[in-house]
């Protein structure tokens, strides 16, 4: 294989098919940016997964003033019953891993900084939120043990099993994930349909080059390598856009945007960008280089 | 070189044969002439000896290999020992008479070294010294068929095939191009020529095969033209 000639021809073949190549580039960058951006939604999901389910599992709210349920008609929690319901929380070890006691006080602390920027905070009183425990367990598929031995207990308002709610964030996340992957998908149709396109439009105005080729034996690798190469060069290029369109949702979007408004959960960092973005140019590139090869079998047989 | 046993060729939209049972041998070093009226199947000849047309019926040798059993992957190998030039000389615009030399090698992946030492050879061969950095459109159509020689012949092919060489040129431009086939035959090239062009057969003396209405109706040792257009 000569490179310089082939490094030569593929420059050629740039200039010739320029706003071609051109619609190529923009084009892939457009659906590897979404393909990115869904890949970005599922590792937020699955990190903020790992981190709510490793903080919280189970809640047990504690009776308070007001609390209407038949297990707080003695009114709001005692002392007494706080102490031997954490003492018999500790006494299911190994299945309760910890047990975090959160002060009415420290709840509304919470609530406050979870939701700074909105109005609801002015309308929550510091009382009325509830005091509770939070419990971690060690298999947190295990809550039934819990809730049937807390729930309806005098002191107890609520066992809550938090990854339920956690679950309903969850599935809207993936759907917003499905919906970003579904259009990234239509789009790299679109992508192998322009690639199909531009390269018999390129095979075309080449037709003689090939037609010589042909005759003079070149082998099919020959006649398809700078076809196959430019592809994969604008390929190249469109994945590089694409990168920096994540690089600039993650620094603009999530770290100066999100994430200080949103300080109660955490986002995907750095490193998960780093196994995207290579995943995207093996895609883009994939894609390219497997639809470039596609449209020119037909120019090819002999 | 060459040997076609019982080979028919019917185009899939043609009504007629295009050949029709041709059974003949080539030998290493021959200079053929391949003569007859429009139509009459000699560049389908010509065509099947490349294998870009397949026959319907019959079999092809060329270099010893049957064409029809030929796998696609070693086509390229068997082109690579068979020159070609057409009365259109097919070069490409954009490149020099150089360029156009040494694209053939080239595409074959022949290193630049080779390509340097060869291309002057060959420019040299057909008498183009002084025009290598001439476009085709800057160059006499005898120019332009030289240069299409030297492109099919610069890798040094066993077989040459031309496709009525000399059918766009003026009498004298002709012979300047046939002396040059006469020159690469020479050489040890087994030359296989379609042409209309009576006087230059008259002229050369060589093996002429006839063909009329895809049927071979002359296969002459020393022959000529033999017959009014
Ligand atoms: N690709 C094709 N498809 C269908 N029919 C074809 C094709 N090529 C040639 N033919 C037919 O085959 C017959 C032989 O054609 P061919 O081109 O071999 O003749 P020829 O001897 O080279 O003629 P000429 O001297 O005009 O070049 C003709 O009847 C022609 O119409
Ligand atoms: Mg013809």
């Amino acid at each position: 294989m000569r490179m310089g000639f082939v490094a030569e021809e593929i420059r050629v073949g740039f200039r010739r098919n320029f706003t071609m190549t051109i619609a190529v580039i923009v084009t892939i960058a457009a659906s590897l940016a979404l393909f990115g951006a869904g890949l970005m939604v599922r590792a937020q999901v699955s990190t903020m997964k790992d981190y709510w389910y490793d903080k919280v599992q189970l809640s047990i709210f504690l009776c308070g003033d007001n609390s209407q349920v038949p297990s707080c008609s003695g009114g709001a929690v005692t002392p007494a019953q706080r102490t031997a319901i954490k003492a018999d929380l500790l006494a299911q070890a190994p299945l309760v891993e910890a047990v975090f006691y959160e002060s009415k006080k420290q709840a509304y602390q919470r609530f406050v900084k979870q939701f700074a920027n909105s109005a609801i905070v002015q309308n929550v009183s510091a009382s009325a939120l509830p005091e509770s425990f939070r419990v971690k367990l060690s298999d947190p598929s295990q809550y039934s043990v819990i809730q049937s031995q807390f729930a309806g207990r005098p002191g107890v308002e609520q066992v809550q099993d938090q990854r339920k709610l956690l679950d309903k964030f969850f599935k809207l996340l993936s759907g917003l994930q499905t919906v970003a992957l579904g259009i990234a998908l239509a789009m790299l149709l679109v992508t192998v349909l322009l690639v199909v396109n531009t390269m018999r439009v390129a095979a075309f105005s080449r037709r003689r080059e090939i037609g010589i080729m042909r005759l003079v034996g070149a082998s099919n690798w020959y006649v398809r390598l700078p076809f196959i190469a430019e592809a994969a060069v604008s390929a190249f290029f469109g994945a590089t856009l694409a990168g920096g369109v994540l690089v600039a949702i993650k620094h603009f979007g999530i770290d100066q945007r999100l994430a200080p408004e949103y300080q109660f959960t955490t986002f995907i960092g750095w490193n998960a960008l780093w196994q995207i973005i290579p995943v995207v140019y093996i895609v883009g590139i994939g894609i390219a280089v497997a639809s470039s090869a596609l449209s020119l079998r037909r120019y090819l047989r002999v | 070189m060459i040997k076609l046993e019982g080979v028919s060729k019917t185009y899939a939209s043609g009504a007629h044969p295009a050949l029709q049972d041709i059974s003949l041998d080539i030998e290493k070093g021959e200079f053929v002439f391949l003569v007859g009226s429009s139509g009459s199947g000699k560049s389908t000849l010509l065509r099947m000896m490349l294998k870009e047309e397949r026959p319907t019926t019959g079999t092809i040798y060329v270099a010893g290999k049957d064409l029809n059993k030929l796998q696609s992957w070693k086509l390229p190998a068997l082109r690579r020992g068979i020159g070609t030039v057409f009365q259109d000389f097919r070069l490409l615009p954009n490149k020099t008479v150089e360029q156009n030399i040494a694209f053939a090698l080239e595409v074959i992946g022949r290193p630049r070294a080779h390509v340097k030492k060869v291309v002057p050879e060959v420019i040299e061969l057909v008498g183009l010294e002084g025009k290598e950095k001439r476009y085709p459109d800057e160059l006499a159509g005898g120019e332009q068929q030289r240069v299409a020689v030297a492109r099919a012949f610069v890798n040094r092919p066993p077989l040459l095939l031309a496709d009525e060489p000399t059918g766009n040129l003026d009498p004298t431009t002709a012979v300047g191009i046939m002396k040059l086939l006469d020159r690469i035959n020479r050489t040890g090239t087994t030359v296989v020529m379609a042409t209309h062009d009576s006087n230059i057969v008259d002229q050369m003396r060589k093996r002429v095969i006839q063909l009329h209405h895809g049927e071979m109706v002359r296969d002459q040792a020393r022959g000529v033209y033999g017959y009014l257009t």
